[in-house]
Parts: C-alpha cells; sequence; structure tokens
C-alpha cells in the first residue's frame, strides 16, 4: 500500500513528525501513538526506527509498547471491533455478548479474521453505560446489543457487500 | 481577540449574555416566536446520546427547520450530558422548557411540525414516569434530589462556544483571583471549603495546593488527572465534553496560586470526543488570551498540554501518571517523596482530578462558607455519580455528599430493573466493595464508605439485582486487577493471580472450604504489601463479598449450586413434565445429548450438556427449568 509515490514513506512521515516536536524523548508515548496511525501496528522495526531516532535503547522502546494495552505489535484487521468490559455492561450480560460476537466471527477476542477484515478486543468502560452491553467498531459505539440478531446487524454494516449497496 | 482586562471580559460577558438569555426560563409554549428571539433547541451531545446518533438528530433538526423556513427562529445546539442517559438521545427546548426523550431522527419531522409549527408539544416523546404514568416536560423526578455544581454547565451551555462559557461566570472567578485575592487567600479559601480530591483518594485539596507550592522551586506543574480508568465511571469524560472550559479555568487558578506556569491534561486516547472539545477550549483560550502569557493584563503566564494515556489504569495512581506523561512505562514509585515536592521531572506537581477541578471556579466564586455549608460534617460539597447495572434510570447523578444509597437508586434511579429485588451497590470500582441491603440508608460520605468495606473511589455507581452472582463479580473484579496491575510488586502481580484462580476454582464447583481462609489471608497480605493503591485495594471486591454474602461462597463451594444462576459449571438443566414432545430442542442442542421420542417428554443427558440454555431459550411451552 505504500508503493503508491503520492503517498509518501510512512518513516520519512514519522521523521518528519518527531523532528517538528520540541521535545523528543519526552514525547515517546505521543510518538508511538503517532506511529500506531501511520503503520496500524507497531511492529519490531518501527520500535526500532523510533530507538535509533530518538538515540534511546530499543528495549525501553520495547518497554512501553508492551505496558500499555493501546499499542499493539500485531497487525489489525480493517475494522476493530471492541466489546465493553465495564462493570456496567458486565452485569448487563457482556460476557454473552462476547462469546456471541466471537462464535459470528470465528475468532477468540484478541484475534484477527483469516480474511483481516475483523480484529476482536475487549475495552474498558466507554461511558456508555445507557446503552449497556456494548461493542464499539471502529470507535463507533453499537448499543443494546442483546441477541444475536443485534450482533449480526452491527457487525453487516462493516461487511464490504453491504458497504457497498449502502 | 485578546481580552486585555477584566473589563474587556466583562464587556465579552455582557455581549454574550443574550447566548444563554433563553435558557432556563419557565415559559408556557405559545408562538414560534413568542419573543422575537431564536429559540434554542439543545440536543445532547454527551457520550450515550451522541453514541446513539445524537449528532445526526441534530442535523435533521437543522435540515428540516430551514426546509420550513424556521432556521433564523430556531437555533440547533449541541450540548454536554443531561444525565439522563437511560432516555438518550434527549433534548431540550428553549425558553419553552420542554425536554424530549428518547428521540431518533424519525422524530424529527414531528417535532418540527408540531411542536414549532403548530405550537403544541408532542406529548409522546415526553417522559412518562412507570410508576404513576405520569407525563413530564420539565422538572423530572430524576433531577429532584439533585444539585449540580460540578455539572452545572453541562445541557446548559455548548461546550464548543467559549462566550457561552463566559456568559455563564466563566473565567470571572479568575478574575477574581488574578486581581482581587493573593495566592495565599486562594489556598486557604479552598482549604475552608473542605474540598477532597474527587478520584477516590480523599485527600484535601487545598492541603495538596499548599504542599505544592512551598519551598523555592524554579518550576511547578499543574496536572489535570483525566485517567478515567475505573470501569463504569464516566463523570470526568462528561465534564470534559460538556463544560471543558471550567477544567481549564481551575487548573488556572491552581496555577496563579501555585505559581506554576505549565498544565497537561492527561486523558485516556480511549475519549477522542472529549479530546476534540477539550482541544476546541484550549484553542478558543489562547485566542481570547485567557491562556498564554499576561493573562488578562496580568503578569500571570499559564498554558496547557494534553497528553495521551494509552490504556493503563494504574496510570491514574499520580506517581504513575506522572511517569507516563515523562514518556515512560506507567509504574508507580515509593512516597515520599510526594509529587508535590518532586513530580514531573522532578519539580513540585500538583495532581487533581477533572471533578475536583470542576468545582474550583463555583468556590472561588460563591465562597467557601456556602460550599462547606453542603455534605456531611467531613465530606463537603457533592459528588457525582455513574449510576449504572440494574437500574431504572442509567446516567449521571450529582447529589450533596451525605445523600443515602437509597435515595439515589431509588428516588432518582427510579428503583431496579423489571421490578426485580436489590441485591447490593459496588462503588469504587476495582478497588472499592460491595454494599448490601442493610446499609442502604448509610449517608454516603468519605468515611462511612470505608467503614463498609467499599470505597468512594471515582464514583462509579453499579446495582446488582438477585440474577448477579457475587462470587462472579468478584473474579470479574480480579480480572481487571491481574490484567491492569503493572508488575512492579510480587504481592500484587502474583497474589491478584492466585486469588482470581481460587475465585475462578470455586465458581467451577471446585472450591473448598480451605479457600476461603487462604482468599482473606492472601486478600490481607497484599494489601499490606503492595505499593500503590492499586494493589493495597485490589482485595476489596473479595473481602467485601465474603463478608456480606459468605452464604453464596459456601452455596458454591457446599451445595455446587449458584444460588443467582450465573456460574455456567454449577448449572443443571432439567426437563419437567410440561414437555410436549415436540422435539425443538433436540435440533437446537449442539451437544446431542437431548433424547426422547416425539409427543413424549425429552430428557438431558446431564454428563453431557454443555449448559449453553440453548434448549431453555428454543422451549415454547416453558418445560425446561434451569437450577
Amino acid at each position: 500500500m505504500y508503493n503508491n509515490p503520492l503517498i509518501k514513506d510512512p518513516y520519512q512521515q514519522l521523521d518528519d513528525y518527531i523532528d517538528g516536536l520540541p521535545y523528543k524523548k519526552e514525547n515517546l508515548i505521543t510518538i508511538l501513538h503517532h506511529a500506531q496511525e501511520l503503520f496500524g501496528y507497531l511492529p519490531d522495526k518501527v520500535q526500532w526506527h523510533i530507538a535509533q531516532k530518538l538515540d534511546i535503547p530499543s528495549a525501553k522502546v520495547y518497554g512501553v509498547v508492551s505496558f500499555y494495552s493501546f499499542f499493539t505489535m500485531k497487525p489489525r484487521g480493517q475494522h476493530v471491533a471492541n466489546v465493553c468490559m465495564g462493570t456496567a455492561c458486565f452485569v448487563r450480560g457482556s460476557e454473552k455478548l462476547q462469546q456471541e460476537i466471537e462464535s459470528q466471527l470465528g475468532i477468540k477476542t484478541g484475534q484477527t479474521t483469516e480474511d483481516q477484515l475483523f480484529s476482536l478486543d475487549s475495552v474498558r468502560c466507554i461511558g456508555a453505560c445507557g446503552l449497556a452491553p456494548v461493542m464499539t467498531v471502529d470507535g463507533k459505539v453499537h448499543g443494546r446489543l442483546d441477541n444475536a440478531e443485534d450482533v449480526k446487524q452491527a457487525l453487516a454494516k462493516y461487511r464490504p457487500e453491504t458497504m457497498r449497496e449502502a | 481577540m485578546k481580552l486585555k482586562d477584566t473589563t474587556a471580559l466583562n464587556t465579552l460577558k455582557a455581549q454574550s449574555l443574550a447566548l444563554l438569555e433563553n435558557r432556563r426560563v419557565t415559559n408556557p409554549i405559545t408562538t414560534p416566536d413568542a419573543q422575537g428571539k431564536p429559540r434554542h433547541i439543545m440536543v445532547c451531545g454527551g457520550t450515550g446520546c451522541h453514541a446513539s446518533d445524537s449528532p445526526e438528530i441534530a442535523k435533521h433538526l437543522k435540515e428540516e427547520l430551514d426546509q420550513r423556513g424556521l432556521s433564523d427562529q430556531v437555533e440547533v445546539l449541541q450540548t454536554g450530558c443531561f444525565g439522563f442517559c437511560e432516555k438518550g438521545p434527549i433534548l431540550e427546548i428553549h425558553p419553552d422548557n420542554v425536554l424530549y426523550v428518547d428521540v431518533s431522527t424519525m422524530d424529527v419531522v414531528d417535532i418540527v411540525e408540531e411542536h414549532f409549527i403548530q405550537g403544541k408539544r408532542l406529548e409522546r416523546l415526553l417522559y412518562i414516569d412507570p410508576d404513576t404514568e405520569k407525563r413530564f416536560a420539565s422538572d423530572l423526578p430524576f433531577y429532584h434530589n439533585q444539585l449540580r455544581i460540578a455539572l452545572r454547565n453541562c445541557s446548559y451551555i455548548a461546550p464548543e462556544e467559549i462566550r457561552e462559557y463566559i456568559a455563564a461566570d466563566g473565567y470571572q472567578a479568575l478574575a477574581k483571583v488574578l486581581f482581587k485575592m493573593t495566592p495565599s487567600s486562594v489556598i486557604e479559601e479552598i482549604k475552608k471549603s473542605g474540598l477532597r480530591g474527587r478520584g477516590g483518594g480523599g485527600f484535601p485539596t487545598g492541603v495538596k495546593w499548599e504542599l505544592t507550592g512551598q519551598g523555592e522551586a524554579k518550576q511547578r506543574y499543574i496536572i489535570c488527572n483525566a485517567d478515567e480508568g475505573d470501569p463504569g465511571a464516566f463523570m470526568d469524560r462528561s465534564i470534559l465534553e460538556g463544560d471543558p472550559h471550567s477544567v481549564l479555568e481551575a487548573m488556572l487558578i491552581a496555577g496563579s496560586a501555585i505559581g506554576a506556569a505549565h498544565g497537561f491534561i492527561y486523558i485516556r486516547a480511549e475519549y477522542p470526543l472529549a479530546i476534540h472539545r477539550l482541544q476546541i477550549a484550549i484553542n478558543q483560550a489562547r485566542e481570547y488570551g485567557l491562556l498564554g502569557e499576561g493573562i488578562l493584563g496580568s503578569d500571570f503566564c499559564f498554558d496547557v498540554e494534553i497528553k495521551y494515556g494509552a490504556g493503563a489504569f494504574v496510570c491514574g495512581e499520580e506517581t504513575a501518571l506522572i511517569h507516563s506523561i515523562e514518556g515512560a512505562r506507567g509504574e508507580p514509585s515509593v512516597k515520599p517523596p510526594f509529587p508535590a515536592q518532586q513530580g514531573l521531572w522532578g519539580k513540585p506537581t500538583c495532581v487533581n482530578n477533572v471533578e475536583t477541578f470542576a468545582n474550583i471556579p463555583p468556590i472561588i466564586l460563591r465562597g467557601a462558607e456556602w460550599f462547606s455549608s453542603i455534605g456531611t460534617e467531613k465530606s463537603k460539597g457533592t459528588k457525582v455519580f455513574a449510576l449504572a447495572g440494574k437500574v431504572n434510570n442509567v446516567g449521571l447523578v450529582e447529589v450533596p455528599m451525605g445523600t443515602t444509597l437509597r435515595q439515589i437508586i431509588f428516588d432518582i434511579g427510579g428503583g431496579i430493573k423489571h421490578h426485580k429485588i436489590f441485591k447490593a451497590a459496588q462503588t469504587g470500582g476495582p478497588s472499592g466493595g460491595c454494599i448490601p441491603t442493610k446499609y442502604l440508608d448509610t449517608p454516603i460520605d468519605y468515611e462511612s464508605l470505608i467503614s463498609i468495606g467499599s470505597m468512594m473511589g471515582s464514583g462509579g455507581l453499579i446495582v446488582m439485582d438477585d440474577s448477579d452472582c457475587m462470587v462472579n463479580i468478584a473474579k470479574f473484579f480480579l480480572e481487571f486487577t491481574v490484567d491492569e496491575s503493572c508488575g512492579r510488586c510480587t504481592a500484587c502481580r502474583v497474589g491478584t493471580k492466585r486469588l482470581h484462580e481460587i475465585l475462578t476454582k470455586i465458581t467451577e464447583g471446585k472450591g473448598t472450604l480451605d479457600d476461603l481462609d487462604s482468599l482473606e489471608k492472601l486478600s490481607k497480605i497484599i494489601k499490606d504489601t503492595s505499593l500503590c493503591g492499586l494493589g493495597q485495594s485490589a482485595p476489596n471486591p473479595i473481602l467485601s463479598t465474603l463478608e456480606y454474602f459468605r452464604d453464596e461462597y459456601l452455596a458454591h463451594i457446599v451445595d455446587k449450586s449458584c444460588p443467582a444462576g450465573v456460574c455456567k459449571s454449577l448449572l443443571k438443566y432439567k426437563i419437567t413434565d410440561k414437555c410436549k414432545g415436540c422435539t425443538l430442542c433436540t435440533k437446537h442442542c449442539p451437544a446431542n445429548c437431548i433424547t426422547g421420542s416425539v409427543k413424549e417428554p425429552h430428557i438431558i443427558d446431564e454428563d453431557r450438556c454443555l449448559k449453553c440454555g440453548a434448549c431453555m431459550e428454543k422451549c415454547r411451552f416453558g418445560a425446561i427449568i434451569r437450577h
């Protein structure tokens, strides 16, 4: 996807971004956020690149990446579904919801579907407790998913065949 | 347009007052242009309503009003959270004083037609009290016992417009602090008010400011802790989304009192809308000269920067948060030195929570005496609770300290969903405990919650009914702490995992009575030997459920049954003689463990049963029971 001459090399974009920051090492987390936006995930190569650029040990970069759950070292699917595992959703059946989504997508939480369309993860409370149990897909909240049909309909919106129709 | 001095601020306020003139005025609905001024439709833009397409509703309303030629008479605005999330999306019309609930994009045409063209209320969108079946257009029972101080502007002003905040007395407290008060008198005022940290610890805010301001230092920092990690709490998010300027103003006040020139807002990256509104607010404040150099013509300089969290619960702990801002792993460090002495980059740092900050401007404007007249002896003011779970009115509730759980859950929250029976209320998130029925009438404050084995925490309040298994709830919280333990202290890293394993064993029906002793013993060790609040409070969900719901643990261990019918391994499905032999269940059983001939009662082979419940869901005669 980066062979397109019109799209700037993401490493170059990342370097430009880092060069524009007043402080470098102190902004490691901000830089990682930006890098994850550019690459979709943070593989070893990107972590190594950042370590070199900031002149810090790559172990430090890895230490930070592996500490925070927001960062991922595995590539993600085109759409990322997150089941809310906050307490409010939990008491309104988020465990069941998670199992339902897992069975519909045929993957476990933390995995990506074979066609790279969906990744499934869990998240701690997104503050939409009134709609519990909820799932977000690419940041959009889908609430009151009380049965299999609700889940099916919510996921269908992200499948290419329905997106084309829309 | 930089505001050069207080006079400029007051002139702008006078000019902006017109923006709010229409609001909070009780006025019977008459004709569309009764007052000759545009009417306002305030569409809730809080998290819940936003997720239920409230921006779409606002867009459709604008288009429809435009088509009907009403766009110069009616203005559509997006606000922060109304608090009544259960009935979202919500919108309120001023000055008519009408609140519509459960609005969808399909209702837009009707609202414009009936409310604005025909000039009558759209009855079907009014709130109906489920008990009395009375319709309410305003003054809903949900708001009766509430006192909104921290949430004062949420749903009242449009958060993306600084002039609305200024019209609502915004930045007046800052002007008072800069020109009429000294730093020490500001700190004294906050101390006198009795305000305590709303993030969970309950440390007196004024004392924290005083400690940070002491001694010689070239640089000091103010940090706003918006890393709201407690699952089930969303008040900080709502304040930032609904009234971001109040937090900026409070940070400025803290900065001037302590002698800091730089502030950071550490916010979860999972809160994109809050970040967006905060960034707008910061840009506007800079544009009006309320952030930057020579604020309002004084010699005070202050600026604010947003820092993103990256999903680590422990970063809510102040030393861990500081390490995270410094770009490191968010592990807590030993106190002392406290951040007030050596914080961010070794400089004195004051870390306050969002809700704490939101209380500051009203305290400065109305005085410490007013604030301390609200609440209990040791806990002053109000507290925002995120009321959720099995309660009818899920939402954000702000009540004076000392309000009882019964008032919050039954009077404001409208009681338990589906007329079930109240079992427990969980406060304080993963650090808190479960409060049983016998303490429903305890006035809530920092001390009383601790004395009954829970804590205030950031204000999550999850209501549970008799279909919730308390052992499973304890397990849920332990799973959370196992995930979120940063790994630094062995007691917390290994201990929480062992606790979780024992709980799993119990929920699977493999527990023994010795396990209860191990749980208690291990819990005490973890509490005593962990470095930070996360580990010290991680066993609380277990200890409180063991104390108040011991019989449920015993049922799991001795009777091998789960009274709430939640723990799968302990459930048994049985077909009663109501069975007509329709064979529907056999077709849906994934384990093929139901046998029987047509028109004869069927039988479940318990050894092979997966306990999925598919047969019970499908049975049309209610012949399958779970016990």
